[in-house]
């Protein structure tokens, strides 16, 4: 029981950042159609942005700003040389200029910070646990878990209650309409990168508290596709919903099925729970179905 | 607005120079000359394919025409972007339904104001001061005014993608007047609807250009010609991207090449008339 609650926490806390992550996807899918499977080298970056100016002394919240604010550069900019060009191309090509963009971001990081794993020295977070009851979270995955929750917040608010949330998912819905009402696409598509860039660099700087940073981590960034697939592509909730269930199903896999299948079943078991999903529900939980009328 | 005051009633609002438009070797519109005067609905017929809907595209700003210039109350409007013109009080509406389908009528037609909401995301968010008066007018402007006046009020929280046709296209002119334009394009407001919704539709058409409050100047595509005839104060006829006249409706109806171009018999026309 405890062993299960354990798990159950730490995965609920995993997922929060997972959520955060996926939110920034989901964002970029659901006003410009693009399937970014750069996301996970966009943690990296912005991981390796906070630990940079980490280690050179800044406090952490700080460098967290920092990377922030050099994330929003770097979306705007990605959005603008790579891919303003192609808004409405097919989505393929689209895709696989963010498969290009995805190497071209992992060689590049390569170059400035290697590929050796580094840590955030001194630790952030003090490694002795905190303990509710009968269970013990570390203080990294509490404190990951309620930034994330406040961000989630901050996201979903700024889609329900601004013009500017209103706007994107209008582009997203009707971009001709939208463009006719005086939205600007471009400044949407821009605000979208940028956004997606800041989420993914504070879901990195997270995970790389949790077990230091290197090259790898980007592949738990790409865990957002289960999550998103899960939730449904374009739905913001989903995102959430979808993000928290995977951090949730790696820790029990994790806990109860690796002593059957040692080594890395902890990873491939949201892709393969991903492949069966889809096989019942192709739309993910609150995905747009296309709805014929007669 | 403030320039809404530059321009008295009766003088030139759009003015199309030597439009001309090219796909590929295909010429779409060739030498198009159109001023629109404010206050007036003028329309534009054709047959099928003739080029209306690219000429709309143009004045919208979603097409650049290769040759020619386009005027908005005298400005040379020809490189501004669709949503640069909308800030200068260009609406329209289009011919296949362009509405956000997942959103609520509402929010469809608070995405009209967009335009007009000044305060930015941060003041926005914490909704004091500037923002919350803001609010409370447009609010007020949008549900009082335009959702009142289109008498949609029972379908407000509705999906717009889950509303029968006719709706749609009432709920996509609403958004259109949120922007409180100077000139609305309409790009065939009647097609698809039945002979009810025609004349509910019809009648708006002409509250928003004629009644105090709105004062619209309209541009109109339509096949209708009972319609366009009744409404229009003036008719440009096009085919394949000619002009073939620009004139009175009276004019246009007995001009024998409009006819044959289009209007075709007598009976025709008569239909809805």
């Amino acid at each position: 029981m405890e062993l299960f609650l354990m798990a159950l926490t730490n995965g609920i806390m995993v997922g929060g950042i997972y959520a955060l992550v996926a939110i920034g996807w989901v964002l970029i899918y659901k006003c410009s159609g693009v399937l970014n499977l750069a996301m996970g080298e966009m943690t990296l970056i912005g991981a390796y942005i906070s630990l940079t100016f980490y280690s050179m002394g800044l406090p952490f919240l700080l460098a967290l700003l920092v990377s922030l604010i050099i994330g929003l550069l770097l979306g705007i900019l990605t959005e603008r040389v790579f891919l303003d060009k192609l808004i409405g191309e097919p989505a393929l090509s689209v895709i696989m200029v963010t498969v290009g963009l995805s190497f071209f971001f992992r060689g590049t990081i390569e170059l400035i910070w290697g590929t050796d794993t580094r840590v955030f020295n001194p630790p952030v977070f003090s490694i002795e646990p905190i303990t509710i009851g009968m269970i013990s979270i570390s203080e990294v995955y509490l404190w990951s878990f309620v930034a994330a929750i406040i961000l989630l917040v901050i996201f979903v608010c700024f889609f329900k209650y601004t013009r500017w949330g209103l706007a994107m998912q209008a582009t997203a819905d009707d971009e001709m309409a939208a463009l006719s009402l005086g939205v600007s696409a471009r400044f949407v598509y821009a605000a979208a990168w940028a956004i997606a860039f800041m989420a993914a660099g504070v879901g990195g700087t997270l995970l790389g508290n949790i077990n230091g940073l290197n090259i790898s981590v980007g592949y738990l960034g790409l865990l957002v596709l289960p999550a998103v697939v899960l939730g449904g592509l374009n739905s913001v909730p989903g995102a959430i919903v979808g993000g928290i269930a995977i951090g949730i199903l790696q820790n029990f896999t994790g806990v109860y099925l690796d002593r059957f299948f040692p080594g890395a079943v902890k990873e491939v078991a949201p892709f393969a729970f991903m492949a069966i999903f889809l096989l019942f529900k192709p739309h993910g939980l609150w995905g747009w179905e296309r709805i014929e009328r007669v | 607005m403030v320039a809404k005051n530059r321009i008295k009633e009766g003088d030139v609002l759009l003015e199309l120079e030597d439009i001309c438009m090219y796909f590929g070797k295909v010429c779409a519109l060739a030498d198009i000359n159109l001023k629109v005067r404010k206050g007036e609905i003028h329309s534009v017929i054709g047959p099928n394919g003739a080029g209306k809907t690219v000429m709309m595209n143009i004045i919208n700003g979603l097409y650049h025409p290769q040759n020619g210039n386009i005027y908005y109350k005298g400005q040379k409007i020809n490189k501004l972007r669709p949503y640069q013109r909308a800030k200068l009080g260009l609406a329209r509406t289009f011919q296949k339904v362009e509405v956000f389908g997942g959103m609520t009528v509402l929010d469809n037609i608070r995405l009209g104001r967009h335009i007009h909401l000044r305060s930015g995301i941060f003041s926005g968010s914490a909704y004091i001061g500037k923002t919350a008066r803001e609010e409370i007018e447009h609010r007020a402007f949008i549900e009082e005014e335009i959702i009142d006046f289109l008498e949609i009020e029972h379908i407000r929280h509705k999906a717009v993608g889950m509303l029968p046709y006719g709706l749609q296209k009432r709920v996509e002119l609403g958004r259109a007047l949120a922007l409180e334009p100077e000139l609305l394009i309409l790009d065939e407001p009647l097609a698809g609807l039945n002979l009810e919704e025609v004349e509910d539709l019809a009648r708006f058409i002409l509250d928003i250009n004629k009644e105090d409050r709105w004062r619209v100047t309209c541009l109109l595509v339509e096949h209708d010609m009972g319609v366009v005839m009744d409404l229009s104060d003036h008719v440009l006829a096009i085919n394949f991207g000619n002009t073939i006249l620009d004139g009175k409706p009276e004019e246009v109806q007995n001009n024998p090449e409009v006819i044959k171009a289009y209007l075709g018999d007598e009976d025709l026309y008569a239909t809805r008339a």
